[in-house]
């Protein structure tokens, strides 16, 4: 069984959401991102989502272009994202780590060596933007002959037609963005997110986590109450851009972490 | 000629939105249906007659088309080789070829049921046509622009605004036409509902670089007409700029499959292709995936998109039209690219010669074509696509020139 599927599994026997941290690798430089994976495990991170920088996030907000920028400045590169990712592997064999980013890094690369490499760095789940399913067979061959899983997105403008074509392949689990709209930027209706979930559930079978436009402890209880797992990106990276050095930028992101993962871990009146 | 060409170049793209391994639908899932029902909408109005009727109405009566074909005689005298013949988009409504697309375009917005418009522009020439056609039907428009853009093509600034558009100045990445398009995309996202994006250049997902490309194709067709008539039969050479590649490839595709007619494409080589400062993404870069296409890009072996350079801000773009990287290697148009120094010569060439200012981005056309002409003889026939009108330019060129406005 998958890392991915394993800890859902885990979390489903608990009868609790996953708390699903999203930070941009090299942000602002590659320790601090090191230094920070070791510890989010302990903070309450149950699945990491790990952003790969690009020069051109198109589906991104402010806080994570700019991001992005701080960690491509800084130097950052796919081949040094993995490198990132092994050494968090050396430390932790259980928390699920998923690449998110753009496909153009990847494409750069070489999607069958990206594939292998990565598998072998110990990434567990990739989510590549702008390859929809249409076009994604490139990456998903060889990625899933690795083991690697494809999550896909669905989205408020997601319907049943389209929803066919997004499960066709999809792995690990199913990511719903909440908003129509960029990362960070604006909040959802939680009864409209509710009710994308239970149809998204009810067609997938695989667990679905909600993400885009989540700021608060509050917000993330509120759709952990009813989704299989809740990200939080831009509040975090934006924390962590107004730290004074490494060692705040760290505490305060694993400090709101830990607040984010005990809201999201006693949504469903299970205390921890 | 007894051998026949092994296909057709002009059936491209494929079902799934791909000429060859270029194009595509590189775009976040939010933007999916949409683009999918985009497809659906242009397929059926391209088979509805009453659509075309009502484009042709408007080119005709609103843009002033056709526009003229004309001989540059002084021009021709003076480089002492081929006749020249300019294919006047200048002369058309808002001073470009632009308009033919966002009328195209807005016509299937109003079809879709859209009520609002967004726009990117580099030049500015897009987002004035865009603005223009968005005043004449009465929706509301917003045209994202990079800042530098904004700050060197201040004119078309005053004009978008003159139009009723809101122009957001766009600061993040290099400020330039690249990041008025991730912006544009972002708001696309954002607003999916009631938003229609009307995108300027042969660029973009699938269907974007065969819409505009079907709506610029005009351009093309009236020249091979005018050319037909003029001379008796078809150019030797075609020439015109690349930046996205719009111009270029409605001049273009009408002549793909006339295997007597050689084509050049233009691109911007700043100060130089060989130095870092260039636009010359055909010419120097290499295939990826930006803005919902797969192309050639300028990206460093990480798949980092690089900033491009040039003087003319419609050709300061990192990426370009899938259809021409595919055209590219096939090898059935050869892309050149010509630096700002030369730009800026023809630029003066043609305003002293023919009393013609061109945009400057059309000078890189002229440019090329001030090149090779002379070495073409007396009674081979040259057609430029002369892109936009230079008015725009004027403050540029002057700084360029180190004179005082």
């Amino acid at each position: 069984m998958s890392r991915i599927a394993q800890r859902f599994a885990e979390l489903k026997a608990a009868n609790r959401t996953a708390f699903m941290p999203f930070i941009t690798a090299g942000d602002p430089n590659a320790e601090t991102t090191c230094a920070l994976l070791a510890k989010l495990p302990a903070a309450g991170a149950d699945v990491i989502e790990l952003g790969v920088p690009f020069s051109d996030p198109m589906a991104d907000g402010p806080a994570i272009q700019a991001s992005s920028l701080r960690a491509l400045d800084a130097g950052m590169t796919l081949q040094k994202v993995l490198d990132v990712v092994r050494r968090f592997r050396k430390i932790d064999q259980t928390t699920p780590l998923v690449l998110m980013g753009y496909y153009n890094p990847i494409h750069a690369y070489g999607t069958a060596r990206f594939a292998k490499d990565a598998a072998e760095a110990g990434v567990d789940g990739l989510i590549t933007v702008d390859l929809p399913p249409e076009e994604d067979e490139v990456l998903r061959l060889p990625a899933t002959a690795q083991g690697l899983d494809i999550v896909r997105l669905a989205t408020p403008t997601t319907d049943d037609v389209r929803l066919e074509a997004v499960l066709d392949g999809a792995g690990g689990f199913l990511y719903y963005v909440s908003i129509a709209g960029i990362t960070g930027t604006k909040s959802f209706a939680e009864s409209d997110v509710r009710g994308a979930v239970a149809r998204l559930k009810a067609a997938s079978g695989l667990p679905c986590v909600v993400g885009f436009g989540m700021r608060t402890p509050e917000q993330a209880a509120g759709v952990a109450a009813f989704a299989d797992g809740a990200v939080v990106g831009s509040a975090i990276v934006e924390r962590m851009a107004a730290a004074g050095d490494k060692n705040e930028r760290i505490r305060d992101a694993l400090e709101f972490c830990a607040s984010l993962a005990q809201s999201v871990h006693s949504a469903r009146g299970v205390l921890e | 000629m007894n051998q026949f060409p092994p296909n057709s170049f002009r059936t491209g793209p494929d079902i799934s939105g791909h000429f060859g391994a270029y194009g595509g639908r590189f775009v976040a899932e939010t933007l999916m249906p949409l683009v999918l029902e985009l497809e659906r909408a242009y397929e059926a109005a391209k088979r509805d007659p009453s659509f075309h009727a009502e484009l042709d109405g408007l080119l005709k009566h609103y843009v002033g088309r056709e526009s003229p074909l004309y001989f540059a005689e002084r021009l021709t005298e003076k480089l002492g080789g081929a006749k020249i013949y300019l294919k006047r988009e200048d002369l058309n409504h808002t001073g470009a070829h632009k308009i033919n697309n966002c009328l195209g375009q807005i016509l299937l917005a109003r079809r879709m049921g859209k009520t609002r418009i967004i726009a990117e522009t580099g030049a500015g020439m897009h987002g004035v046509a865009a603005a223009t056609v968005a005043a004449r039907f009465g929706l509301p428009c917003v045209v994202y622009m990079g800042e530098v853009d904004t700050e060197r093509q201040r004119p078309n600034v005053f004009r978008m605004r003159l139009l009723g558009a809101e122009v957001r100045t766009v600061t993040s990445g290099s400020r330039t036409l690249k990041d008025a398009m991730n912006e544009a995309l972002r708001d696309w996202v954002a607003n999916v509902h009631d938003t229609f994006y009307i995108i300027g250049s042969a660029a973009g997902p699938h269907p974007y670089p065969a819409m505009v490309r079907d709506f610029q194709t005009v351009i093309g067709s009236e020249t091979r007409a005018q050319m037909l008539e003029r001379e008796g039969r078809l150019p030797d050479l075609i020439a015109a700029c690349v930046g996205g590649g719009s111009n270029a490839i409605g001049m273009f595709h009408p002549f793909l499959d006339d295997p007597e007619v050689e084509i050049h494409g233009v691109e911007a080589a700043g100060e130089g292709a060989d130095t870092k400062h260039h636009a010359a993404t055909l010419s120097k870069g290499t295939p990826g995936v930006l803005h919902g296409a797969r192309s050639y890009l300028l990206q460093n072996r990480d798949g980092q998109i690089q900033e491009a350079h040039s003087i003319s801000a419609g050709l300061d773009y990192p990426g370009v039209g899938p259809e021409h990287s595919w055209l590219k290697d096939q090898g059935r148009v050869t892309y050149f690219s010509v630096t700002d120094k030369d730009a800026l010569d023809a630029f003066v060439a043609l305003s002293k010669l023919e009393g013609i200012i061109p945009a400057l981005e059309s000078a890189h056309a002229v440019a090329h074509v001030m090149q090779v002409a002379p070495r073409m003889a007396k009674d081979k026939l040259i057609a430029i696509c002369l892109s936009g009108r230079g008015d725009k330019d004027a403050m540029t060129v002057a700084a360029a020139l180190g004179e005082t406005t």
